[in-house]
C-alpha cells in the first residue's frame, strides 16, 4: 500500500518537473512547479516530517511561487524563446549529458545505501525541530535572520526607481 | 515502508531534470524555477537521510535551505526585473555582463 502511494506521488513529481522544463510558456512552468512542490510535500508527509510539509506548502508553494507568478506577470514573457536559438547545438548536448548525470547519481545511490536497518521513528512534529534549532543550530539560525535582512535591503535597493 | 534509497533515487532524478532545465532554457525565470527544483530535490534527500538516521537534523537543514531559497529568489527576481527594465529583453544569451 505504501508502495502504491510512493510510486503515484513520485510519478507526479517527475512528470511535473518534466513539464516545467519542456513547456515553453513560463506561467505553465510555474503551475507545474507548484504541482511538483505539492508532491514533494506529500513525500515529506510519508517520511513523517509533518512540520516540513506544512512549511513547504506555506513558504514554497505559497510565498515563493506568488513571487514567481508576480515576476512573470510583470515581465510578460512568452516571446523571448521564439527566435532562432544561437546556441542550439550546445543545448542539444544537454539531454544526453543530463541522462549520464542521472545514471551516475543513481549508481551512487544504489552503491551507497543498503536496503536494511529500520531506524528509530523520527518525531516529525515541531518540538524536536525547535529543540535542535535553538540549541545546536542556534548560530546558523541567527545568521539566517541576517541573511534575510540583507536580502530585503538588497531587493529594496534594486527595485527603487533611478531618477 | 518504502526504503529511503527510493526517495534519494527520486531526488537524484528531480535534480537532474533541474540541471537540464537550467542548461536548456533561455528564459531566466524558467532557469530560476529549475534551480528551485534542484533545491527541492536536495531537500528531499536531506529529509530521507534524516529519516534513515533517526534524527531531526535533516529537517532543520531543510528549514535553513528554505530560508536561503526565499532570500535567493527575492534577490534574483529583483535583478531580473531590473535588467528587463534597462534592456527590454528577457533572454540570458543577451546578458553576458552584470553591468549596464
Amino acid at each position: 500500500m505504501a508502495w502504491v502511494g510512493f510510486v503515484t506521488i513520485a510519478a507526479l513529481a517527475v512528470a511535473s518537473a518534466l513539464g516545467l522544463v519542456l513547456k515553453r510558456n513560463a506561467i505553465h512552468g510555474a503551475l507545474f512547479l507548484v504541482v511538483n512542490l505539492g508532491a514533494v510535500a506529500a513525500l515529506y508527509l510519508t517520511l513523517g516530517a509533518e512540520f516540513l510539509a506544512a512549511v513547504q506548502v506555506i513558504v514554497y508553494a505559497g510565498a515563493i511561487m506568488v513571487l514567481f507568478v508576480f515576476a512573470i506577470m510583470v515581465l510578460i514573457p512568452g516571446k523571448e524563446e521564439t527566435g532562432l536559438d544561437p546556441r542550439r547545438g550546445w543545448r542539444l548536448v544537454a539531454p544526453p549529458v543530463g541522462a549520464l548525470l542521472a545514471l551516475q547519481l543513481l549508481l551512487v545511490v544504489r552503491a551507497g545505501l543498503a536496503p536494511a536497518a529500520p531506524a528509530a521513528a523520527v518525531p516529525g512534529g515541531v518540538e524536536p525541530i525547535a529543540r535542535l534549532l535553538f540549541t545546536r543550530y542556534l548560530f546558523p539560525f541567527e545568521l539566517t535572520s541576517v541573511l534575510l535582512l540583507a536580502a530585503m535591503v538588497g531587493v529594496l535597493l534594486l527595485a527603487r526607481r533611478r531618477s | 515502508m518504502v526504503s529511503e534509497s527510493w526517495y534519494v533515487a527520486l531526488s537524484a532524478v528531480l535534480f537532474t531534470i533541474g540541471v537540464v532545465g537550467v542548461v536548456v532554457r533561455r528564459n531566466p525565470l524558467v532557469m530560476f524555477m529549475s534551480i528551485e527544483l534542484m533545491l527541492n530535490a536536495a531537500n528531499l534527500a536531506f529529509v530521507a537521510f534524516g529519516h534513515r538516521a533517526g534524527s531531526a537534523d535533516g529537517q532543520v537543514v531543510v528549514l535553513f535551505v528554505m530560508a536561503v531559497a526565499a532570500a535567493e529568489v527575492a534577490v534574483g527576481l529583483a535583478i531580473i526585473v531590473t535588467v528587463f527594465r534597462v534592456r527590454r529583453r528577457l533572454s540570458v544569451d543577451d546578458l553576458s555582463l552584470m553591468r549596464w
